[in-house]
């Protein structure tokens, strides 16, 4: 049927031993074969073990992790019963990795060219004389423009995107017939996320070379991947064709995650799956998922399923399931059911008022001479005002602005210029120790990262005490009610109280977070990115759970993120910026439909969605820019609109194709959006 | 290190001492340095002999069943005075360590938290301070104020708090970026809570682990200065004065030098051995520390 294949995992278990001598899987009996030329992506969770299973392939173990059963074969020998020398001739020249962050991976003090003529003298054959003109097509073949220039460059001179590109170049070097991909694109910005894809779907194309492709991101590996298999606790619990899987997967969880991940087309929130993955060792002698399915019978929590044969009913789609046939019955685009629109009539709940904020400090002799700092702001000019109940989303790629926006207001940051109101005109000081103890109980912060905003020394019980104490100097048994109460209000029973952050799961953290913002019972909630570090199905449990509360108290959001179909899901209102200038403001519905700002419109088609048909569009180019241009348009380098030099010298008019919508663009709006919508697209690709 | 331990004080140091005899250099280390505390506290109560008893008569005798360890040069049992010449020693820098940690951790701590232009003046002073050789220092101020345990204590308390600041600044820089700090700040907690809750809890093990490397400099700087005359006054025994008086007899009486310094280096090499235990249970990274 298919040719032998290049890369052969059979049967593959691997733990460590626990602190009590027992020995605790992390992958359990794994089968996985990747054919030449095939491209395969695993996804999962965080804990599913796929990237045990990645490293594993290369013939990498992890400290303190063993191989305790089955075998990697690359193409016909044990990988663990290599010698070092013999790995060291597979690893590069025929078996190359490309790691997540890959800024970190390249030499700091070495420029790039002279990593990739180490990456040629350790992993090709050619001569030494020949590495400028390899390195310059190496460089050409990721697509780097002037790749004369990048190779003199030193890493930290190349944007996110550039230094992910030298990664792969460099893993080219050795002409591998296989690339083992971790999370390649995890933490770039949605249109270099986009190129990179895109870059990666050709190269396979091209030259042929197998891809395992690592990614807890279904949109990213539809892009890339003809076949997929899904992990869970260990575990490949379903395995087929992506697209198949993408749009009937034949497993309860496949399906949880999917209806768990918010979809750009929808406004509503997705459902949440629930539970959390067992622990290494902790799944038991039945289905790993038993406890979380809702088809799950008393067989499953008694009998291990093992990976049904293909079922011809799901396109051959092999599942982990007793019931796998029985797994339509779980709805795929669940979503709850529409909640009314939160009415909190039209009374401002905070208004910024042409607000600047610059980094850049004067120097000496600018503090002398009464000046101001002549770098441009890195946040210019942001009048916003949000309403009551309302949840404002604020979006844009990484230095946007976005976190230094919600730092100004929580008194962090110093403004540079404007003013922030509190509710209707009470004006709020820009330094943190001006404002009053009511005026900083109103305002609450969530952090995106709980893992960093929770004290890793402070038990549970500590860290919701903290502004219980100092907002309304609770103590003894009304602190431990209180507590209790915001506990059972984030959905926590009350003996998470003793424990410290790191016996919490991501999800548990994040809700203490959310307790703990709203122990203040504050007005106002600042939303940093609170479910970027979680996973989809967490996402949706904390989106839920926010949701509820805002309605339940009136309380009034700002919520940041880059993940467009969070916003969708959750903000009323969206205000889109980029390098800390506003671009769009306008309803949630208004901002997600034409016509809109070009950089709203390349935001939304570089978007990846877990939707076979669904084809990121590149509209814009994926140079990151570090500072704003002097003047006019801050998106003139990127804009594929562009309509000349005014767009250079003069700052966009704002204009409002709708009440309530306003884009600040020189583009004339209304008349032009549906020649825009066909005929600009792919300008760049 | 085991979170939960942590936060009981006392099932916390009893994990940690599980975690330090875990590794067997942890285990010898702290096998020394309790057997060294056991010593200085009992051997009053058992020594054999009288430290000050002098005899023309066993002037400089090798080793032999009557004294282990051989006589000195005024008689004395070399056995009894190496037991007890530690006991002025580590009682001054038992007292002066947890005062040197205290406020040099504060003060590393503060800055740390304020930073800006205050944080870089203070610092190019800890500095020049740090830039003299410490024995100069410390000889100006045993010169001026005389010697005794009263002046020791503060003494070795100050010059070895400074280096604790940039230990403690350093630590506290590593935490002070962190989201949990900025949000007790944007809470509006005070200065001094943001200290006592959000950063002291995090600083605590880089103090302790610093604290127990710096009580074995400390005991060396005693040491020297004993050596050079400037430490306990005689007949009161102690191992830096020991090696002093035995040297001139070093090539016919070795064991009057060699019973203080095995003494003397064995509880450093036990401290030292235990600190690092320490700073592996705590996870401190002990890679930037540098002698004064």
């Amino acid at each position: 049927m298919r040719a032998p294949p290049l890369l052969n995992i059979r049967g593959l278990s691997i733990g460590f031993t626990g602190q009590s001598g027992e020995t605790l899987p992390i992958l359990r009996r794994v089968d996985l074969a990747v054919a030449p030329g095939e491209s395969v992506g695993i996804v999962g969770e965080s804990g599913s073990g796929k990237s045990t299973l990645a490293l594993a392939a290369m013939g990498y173990l992890k400290h303190g992790l063993r191989v305790i059963a089955g075998d990697v074969l690359f193409p016909e020998r044990d990988m663990f019963a290599l010698s070092p020398t013999e790995l060291q001739v597979i690893r590069g020249r025929r078996l190359a990795l490309i790691p997540q962050n890959s800024g970190q991976s390249l030499t700091p003090s070495m420029r790039i060219g002279a990593q990739l003529s180490e990456a040629l003298a350790l992993h090709s054959g050619a001569a030494k004389r020949d590495y400028p003109a390899r390195v310059t097509d190496l460089l050409n073949k990721v697509r780097l423009p002037d790749p004369v220039a990048i190779a003199r460059r030193y890493p930290h001179e190349l944007s996110g995107g550039q230094q992910q590109r030298v990664a792969i170049a460099m893993a080219l070097a050795g002409e591998p017939e296989a690339l083992l991909l971790d999370e390649p694109t995890t933490g770039l910005d949605v249109t270099t996320q986009a190129h990179i894809l895109e870059l990666l779907r050709d190269l396979a194309a091209q030259y042929g070379t197998s891809m395992i492709y690592v990614s807890h991101d279904l949109g990213a590996i539809a892009r890339v991947c003809a076949r997929v298999v899904v992990m869970y606790a260990g575990e490949i619990v379903l395995a087929g064709a992506t697209r198949r899987v993408l749009s009937n997967p034949s497993h309860p969880y496949a399906r949880g995650l999917l209806a768990s991940i918010p979809r750009l087309a929808s406004s509503q929130l997705p459902a949440a799956l629930d539970g959390i993955p067992p622990m290494p060792g902790g799944a038991g002698a039945g289905c790993a998922f038993a406890t979380r399915c809702a088809l799950a019978e008393e067989r499953c929590a008694r009998q291990h399923p093992d990976l049904n044969d293909p079922d011809p009913a799901f396109d051959n789609q092999q599942a982990r399931c007793h019931f796998a046939e029985r797994a339509v019955e779980i709805p795929l685009h669940t979503q709850t059911p529409p909640q009314p629109a939160v009415n909190g009539g039209t009374a401002a709940a905070l208004t910024l008022d042409e607000v600047s904020i610059r980094y850049a400090r004067p120097t000496l002799l600018q503090q002398l001479l009464a000046r101001r700092a002549t770098a441009t702001p890195t946040v210019s000019d942001i009048s916003l005002a949000v309403v009551k109940g309302e949840t404002l989303g604020l979006v844009g790629e990484s230095g946007s602005g976005k976190s230094t926006i919600l730092k100004t207001i929580a008194g962090l940051l110093p403004t540079d210029h404007g003013a922030i109101y509190l509710g209707e005109d009470e004006a709020l000081a820009g330094e943190i120790e001006r404002r009053t103890h009511a005026q900083l109980r109103r305002i609450q912060l969530v952090f995106q990262n709980p893992d960093e905003s929770l004290n890793p020394r402070h038990t549970v019980a500590e860290i919701l005490a903290q502004p219980l104490q100092l907002y309304f100097q609770l103590s003894g048994p009304e602190l431990r009610q209180r507590s209790r109460q915001l506990l059972d209000t984030v959905r926590l029973s009350a003996h998470y109280l003793e424990r410290l952050p790191s016996q919490l799961s991501g999800g548990e953290k994040q809700r203490i977070a959310i307790a703990r913002a709203f122990a203040a019972e504050p007005d106002i909630v600042l939303c940093d990115e609170v479910t970027s570090a979680l996973d989809v199905s967490v996402q949706a449990a904390v989106l839920n759970l926010l949701d509820t509360l805002r309605r339940e108290r009136g309380t009034t959001y700002i919520f940041v993120s880059h993940d467009l179909a969070v916003v969708r899901a959750l903000a009323d209102r969206v205000a889109v910026l980029y390098q800390g200038r506003l671009c769009e403001v306008g309803a949630t519905s208004q901002v997600y439909s034409l016509p809109s700002h070009p950089y709203t419109e390349a935001l939304l088609s570089a978007a990846l969605e877990p939707d076979p048909d669904s084809a990121p569009r590149l509209t814009a180019n994926d140079v990151i820019e570090s500072s704003p241009p002097a003047a006019g348009c801050p998106f003139q380098r990127r804009c594929a609109h562009r309509i000349g030099p005014v767009c250079d010298r003069e700052t966009p008019p704002w204009r409002t194709p709708q009440p309530g919508h306003a884009i600040r663009c020189h583009l004339p709006m209304a008349a032009d959006a549906p020649a825009r919508a066909t005929g600009g697209h792919g300008g760049v690709n | 290190m085991n979170d939960a331990a942590a936060h009981n004080p006392l099932a916390g140091l009893a994990a940690v001492v599980r975690d330090i005899v875990r590794t067997p250099s942890g285990a010898a280390g702290l096998t020394l340095l309790v057997i060294h505390l056991a010593v200085a506290v009992s051997a009053p109560f058992w020594a054999p002999y009288d430290y000050r008893e002098v005899s023309s008569l066993l002037l400089l005798k090798p080793p032999s069943p009557e004294h282990w360890f051989g006589t000195d040069h005024l008689g004395r049992d070399t056995f009894t005075r190496t037991l007890l010449g530690g006991r002025e020693a580590l009682i001054v820098t038992g007292v002066a360590t947890p005062v040197a940690v205290a406020w040099g951790g504060f003060v590393g701590i503060f800055f740390g938290l304020v930073g800006g232009r205050l944080d870089d003046v203070f610092m190019r002073f800890v500095d020049a301070f740090l830039s003299l050789p410490w024995i100069l220092k410390m000889l100006v101020l045993i010169v001026t104020f005389g010697t005794g345990p009263e002046v020791f204590i503060p003494t070795l308390a100050f010059f070895y708090g400074v280096p604790i600041i940039r230990v403690a600044r350093a630590a506290t820089h590593d935490v002070v970026a962190r989201d949990f700090v900025w949000a007790a700040r944007a809470r509006g907690h005070s200065r001094m809570t943001l200290i006592r809750k959000e950063l002291l809890p995090n600083v605590r093990d880089a103090l302790l682990v610093e604290g127990a490397m710096r009580w074995s400099w400390m005991l060396l700087a005693f040491s020297s200065l004993s050596f050079l005359g400037f430490g306990v006054s005689p007949p009161t025994p102690d191992w830096g004065l020991m090696i002093a008086n035995a040297r001139g007899y070093m090539s016919f009486a070795p064991w009057g030098v060699l019973a203080p310094m095995v003494a003397l280096s064995s509880l450093i090499i036990g401290i030292n051995l235990t600190a690092d235990a320490l700073a592996k249970t705590l996870g401190v990274d002990r890679a930037q520390k540098a002698p004064i």
